[in-house]
């Protein structure tokens, strides 16, 4: 008799159909780069070219805010909240419809599980849409400083999550009444392309929403265009610093979420098994690219044998490969650069003395692809247990009492997000309330909604995306 | 019948306040402080960078306490700072009456001394303006609370010797924070008798850390001190760009230099709301 | 042969993790969306037909009734000869000897309830008796209900010692403790129980009687996976486990099996690790059948009622 071993199950690639090229999309259409330079966006998977873009020069920047700020002055600014938000439940409604579509759409150009898109991106994409488009007509009630939009949102987003990122941006700009020019990341431009023909389909006003492709020099013109009122950005900390720098002695605005090293908590009382589920969950989800992973797990000594035991059994039956296939659970590295990023961080952590483990688990042939990792023996000297690798790559580290836990947590530059696990209330209260993060997962980890604030503490970048919290950054 | 001589008065000695303390510069410098018409006051601390990596270490020392506390605690120190004050309205009173003339001086420090008990009062209502729980879609608890950003460094203005001070210290420690503040340069002495108010109140050493010496001197290390989580530069003047793209470099939450009019008895949380992180937790709702 | 356990059961059943219920749930959840198809269905089906425990609980059930349902656990479908028998039969202690005729070398083993099924509210003699008389009838694996109230007032002596009594009186046939984790409610009840099972020599921790609403869940069954699991780790002894009650569809039966196969692991992937207690189910199974067989959906009109 048959072993009973899962078939491969790749959802259809036939809903998509990706254009050999894209232009850029400003004042509602999409219009030929005056730039003549492209780029060239693969297939993580397989490394096959999936489209060419164009990367946006300086004039074609010019164009995305002269778009953007006649949208907001002759358009956007004075139309009634409620109507505002109607167009954003239009694109809440679209998204839905083209969920699936879209979810085929980020893995083949970002190459997470299609389980992720389908079960995880694209609902959260919805329902972030359905929830700013609720706030658009009810400002006033928000309890927010100001109550009147900025103007013209500058927004750079990362590959991570392409359409979330674009959603948790694009939202509350609009229903606050601002326009945008958004420039997604250089290696996922496709979803932003697909959502400027939501655009159009909702019937958006045009220059409401302008996508502009490109790599770093794009990126660097949207955020320093001096037509930018409010910037938003998401990626590096880096990056943060230098639009900090940039906008110093201006009047913009400036909201940035950055990197992180969360911790991930575990005391010796916690519900193991679902303890090793919220690790695996923090440090796994989205191959780790996540700036909120837990990539630090701090368990008590007490119990870490026994939880690292379960923790490998578990990470053992992670399926990983064809980021279509709906049994993936580990898709690939979204490209050849962060592969290389995370490659020379582990080689650090094995010759700084921690030790390395991955399951027996052989990785296609073409294609970005990392095994996951789980290092031991690490301290807080260790470079992996310092830099953000964003990568699945675990590093273990070991306490003795809560304080100490909550003292190792804390003991890094980066604030975004926190796990902590104990069957005790009170001990989940205390550690909460000293972990200097701007989330803390208990008993649970990587969760998100719409109404719920995200953003960090000290270099994880200031102000909050999501919740009420989330329209301050864009009202004045 | 021989005269009595006139008494002698004991003068102060205008010291820095750092971590509960009174030190002279660590420098052993000092600047004499006059009024507008030339009038020589007294030598005021002028203090080095080395002084304000003091007031740093001091305000960290004092931050986990100090934002430890409960809320309604906070309040009841702010509250016996305010009372602190009101015993010493008339030396305010000189000390402010040496720019402004001696009846518009006694106005302002009791509007100090009433945004001071403002700021006192805000410190347990915070949590229900700012936080509140989320509705999240799923079985979790979700809430949002308010929590201090850290040290905060504050440049007080230059032209509100005592109502300025007192408008951008309280808010910034009300939530939580501890605070190293530079002194208007020009008018120190207010700030000076300040700290001494609040060594006298029950605020813990080094939640509130006052140098007094040159902004051009003291702020660019202030702004680039890694262990400073935010930065006040109302009192910045053209300093203020290059401040910001120091505090670039650790991701300092920075409150600009604004227009600001410390006459408003009610400022509401504008000066609150920029040095407050927002902290949310989850917690799976189950049996 | 049941373990030494420490003195305090309650200190030892209170000491196990805890269970985290929307953790659990969000990780059944998440297995539910494995994707089970072609070749894999395929081999899912047949496995799921080959642990179906055939199950008649009415007190309607007559010896008709009991032979019917025989004949269909040996060929589940006349008109395909390449179908599996199912596991075993399952009925109640007086049908054991009807049924036991029936199956007699077939090699379909004969399962009955006892102990005072379902509610289990007798004297532990009668219980005893009921056991015996099943075996003596020809009874190859024995369905017992635990003292559910006797649980919840926190008396697991009387619990474990009920079930080391039934042990003792299966002789040579299995033992299948019923949880009735309906009533147990609370996920950390159900592994204090499955591990209370586990150490009084369980052969197989079973979810529910089928006559207490919720019946079977893949949450609750996880749990009980994760306790045999454990157990096995401990002391190297293998447990089966048997979901019982609302498993109705083959997409549910290969929920199941997808639960196996990533929490238990695939040495439970066998009829004589894991079994799934259902009567509509086995239809249901046999029409996915042919439908991979013959490319056509099928309609209950081709399969018999009994």
């Amino acid at each position: 008799m048959e072993i009973f071993e899962y078939a491969p199950a790749p959802e259809s690639r036939a809903i998509v159909s990706i254009r050999p090229s894209y232009d850029l999309f400003i004042d509602g259409e999409f219009v030929e780069a005056k730039s003549d330079e492209r780029i060239v966006t693969v297939n993580p998977a397989d490394e096959e070219p999936l489209a060419e873009v164009a990367a946006a020069g300086d004039a074609d920047v010019e164009r995305a805010f002269a778009a953007a700020r006649r949208a907001y002055e002759r358009v956007w600014s004075a139309l009634p909240g409620a109507e505002r938000g109607k167009y954003l439940f239009r694109i809440a409604r679209i998204i839905q419809e083209r969920a699936r579509e879209l979810a085929v759409l980020e893995s083949l150009d970002n190459g997470k599980p299609i389980k992720e898109t389908r079960d995880v991106d694209l609902p959260l994409v919805a329902a972030h849409f359905f929830y700013y488009a609720g706030w658009a007509d009810k400002l006033a009630h928000a309890g927010t400083a100001g109550t009147r939009p900025l103007g013209v949102a500058a927004q750079v987003i990362p590959w991570n999550f392409p359409l979330l990122m674009l959603a948790w941006k694009v939202a509350p700009a609009l229903a606050t009444g601002n326009t945008v020019v958004l420039k997604p990341a250089e290696t996922t431009p496709l979803t932003a392309l697909a959502f400027a023909e939501i655009c159009q389909e909702a019937g958006l006003p045009p220059g409401v929403v302008n996508i502009v492709t490109g790599a770093g020099d794009t990126g660097r013109a949207v955020v320093a265009h001096p037509e930018a009122d409010k910037i938003a950005f998401t990626g590096s900390t880096e990056v943060g610093r230098q639009i900090a720098r940039a906008v110093a002695g201006t009047d913009k605005r400036l909201t940035l979420e950055l990197g992180g090293k969360g911790a991930n908590i575990v005391y010796d009382d916690a519900a193991i098994d679902q303890a090793v589920e919220g690790i695996v969950t923090g440090i796994f989800f989205n191959q780790g690219h996540v700036c909120c992973a837990g990539s630090r797990l701090l368990v008590q000594e007490s119990i870490a044998e026994e939880l690292l035991e379960r923790l490998r059994a578990r990470i053992s039956l992670l399926r990983l490969g064809d980021p279509l296939d709906k049994n993936t659970d580990i898709g690939a590295i979204n490209s050849a650069a962060q592969l290389a990023r995370i490659r020379e961080l582990t080689l650090a952590g094995e010759s700084e003395g921690a030790t390395g483990w991955s399951p027996a688990c052989p990785l296609p042939e073409r294609g970005y692809w990392f095994p996951p990792t789980v290092f031991t023996g690490v301290t807080q000297a260790h470079r992996i247990a310092r830099e953000e690798i964003f990568g699945p790559v675990l590093s273990v580290l070991t306490f003795r009492t809560p304080d100490e836990a909550v003292a190792k947590a804390n003991n890094t530059p980066y604030g975004l997000s926190a796990g902590v696990w104990t069957e005790k209330g009170s001990l989940m209260l205390w550690t909460a309330s000293r972990l200097r993060a701007g989330v803390v997962w208990s008993n649970t980890f990587n969760v998100f909604d719409p109404a719920s604030p995200f953003g960090g503490y000290k270099e994880s970048g200031y102000g909050r995306e999501g919740g009420r919290h989330g329209l301050e950054a864009y009202l004045g | 019948m021989a005269d009595i001589p006139p008494r002698i008065a004991v003068r102060r000695t205008y010291k820095l306040y750092v971590g509960g303390a009174f030190p002279r510069s660590e420098s052993g410098r000092s600047y004499p402080v006059t009024s507008a018409s030339g009038v020589h006051l007294g030598n005021a601390a002028l203090a080095s960078r080395k002084d304000v990596r003091d007031a740093v270490a001091a305000a960290r020392k004092a931050f986990p306490g100090w934002s430890g506390r409960t809320a309604y605690n906070r309040g009841q120190i702010l509250y016996r700072v305010a009372e602190m004050m009101e015993g010493r309205r008339e030396q305010f009173a000189a000390e402010v009456a040496e720019g402004v003339g001696k009846a518009k001086a006694h106005t302002l420090v009791s509007s100090a001394i009433d945004r001071w008990v403002y700021y006192a009062g805000w410190a347990d209502k915070l949590g229900q303006v700012l936080g509140g729980a989320n509705p999240v879609s799923g079985p979790y608890f979700n809430v949002s609370e308010p929590e201090p950003t850290g040290v905060v460094g504050v440049l007080a203005p230059g032209g509100s010797s005592l109502l300025g001070l007192v408008s951008v210290l309280a808010p910034v420690i009300t939530s939580g924070n501890t605070a190293v503040l530079v002194a208007s340069e020009r008018a120190p002495l207010p700030a000076v008798t300040l700290a001494e108010a609040l060594a006298t109140s029950d605020l813990p050493a080094g939640v509130a850390n006052v140098l007094t010496g040159r902004v051009a001197e003291l702020a660019a290390p202030l702004a680039g001190h890694a262990d400073v989580n935010a930065l006040d530069l109302t009192g910045a003047g053209d300093l203020a760009t290059g401040l910001e793209e120091l505090a670039a470099t650790t991701l300092k939450r920075v409150l600009r230099p604004g227009h600001d009019d410390w006459s408003d008895p009610d400022p509401g949380l504008s000066r609150v709301r920029p040095f407050l992180e927002t902290k949310t937790v989850w917690h799976p709702i189950g049996l | 042969m049941p373990d030494t356990l420490p003195g305090s059961l309650r200190a030892y059943l209170h000491g196990l993790p805890g269970v985290d219920e929307v953790g659990v749930r969000r990780r059944a959840a998440d297995l539910a969306t494995r994707s089970v198809k072609t070749r894999a269905k395929r081999s899912a089906i047949d496995l799921a037909i080959r642990m179906v425990d055939l199950t008649t609980l009415e007190g309607a059930d007559t010896p008709g009734k009991v032979r019917a349902l025989a004949a269909k656990a040996v060929r589940p479908d006349p008109a395909d000869p390449t179908a599996p028998s199912v596991a075993a039969l399952c009925v109640y202690p007086d049908m054991v000897a009807t049924a036991a005729r029936a199956l007699a070398g077939t090699g379909v083993g004969l399962a009955s309830v006892a102990t005072g099924f379902p509610a289990g509210r007798t004297s532990l003699e009668v219980k005893l008796s009921d056991t015996r008389a099943a075996v003596a009838a020809g009874a190859t694996e024995i369905d017992m209900v635990i003292d559910r109230g006797a649980f919840l007032a926190g008396d697991y002596r009387k619990v474990f010692d009920e079930i080391v009594a039934v042990k003792e009186s299966c002789g040579d046939a299995h033992l299948k403790v019923i949880l009735e984790t309906g009533e147990l409610v609370t996920y950390d009840n159900v592994r204090r129980a499955s591990w209370l099972a586990l150490r009084a020599g369980a052969d197989f921790i079973k979810t529910s009687t089928g006559k207490v609403a919720p019946a079977a869940t893949l949450p609750v069954t996880l749990v009980m996976l994760e306790a045999v699991r454990d157990y096995r780790a401990a002391t190297g002894r293998q447990v089966g486990v048997k979901p019982a009650g609302g498993i109705r569809t083959t997409k549910d039966a290969i929920r199941y099996l997808v639960l196996v196969k990533e929490i238990a692991g695939d040495d439970w992937l066998d009829p004589a690790w894991f079994r799934l207690g259902a009567s509509t189910l086995l239809n249901d199974l046999l029409m996915q059948r042919t439908k991979l067989t013959t490319g056509h959906y099928s309609g209950p009109d081709y399969y018999t009622i009994d």
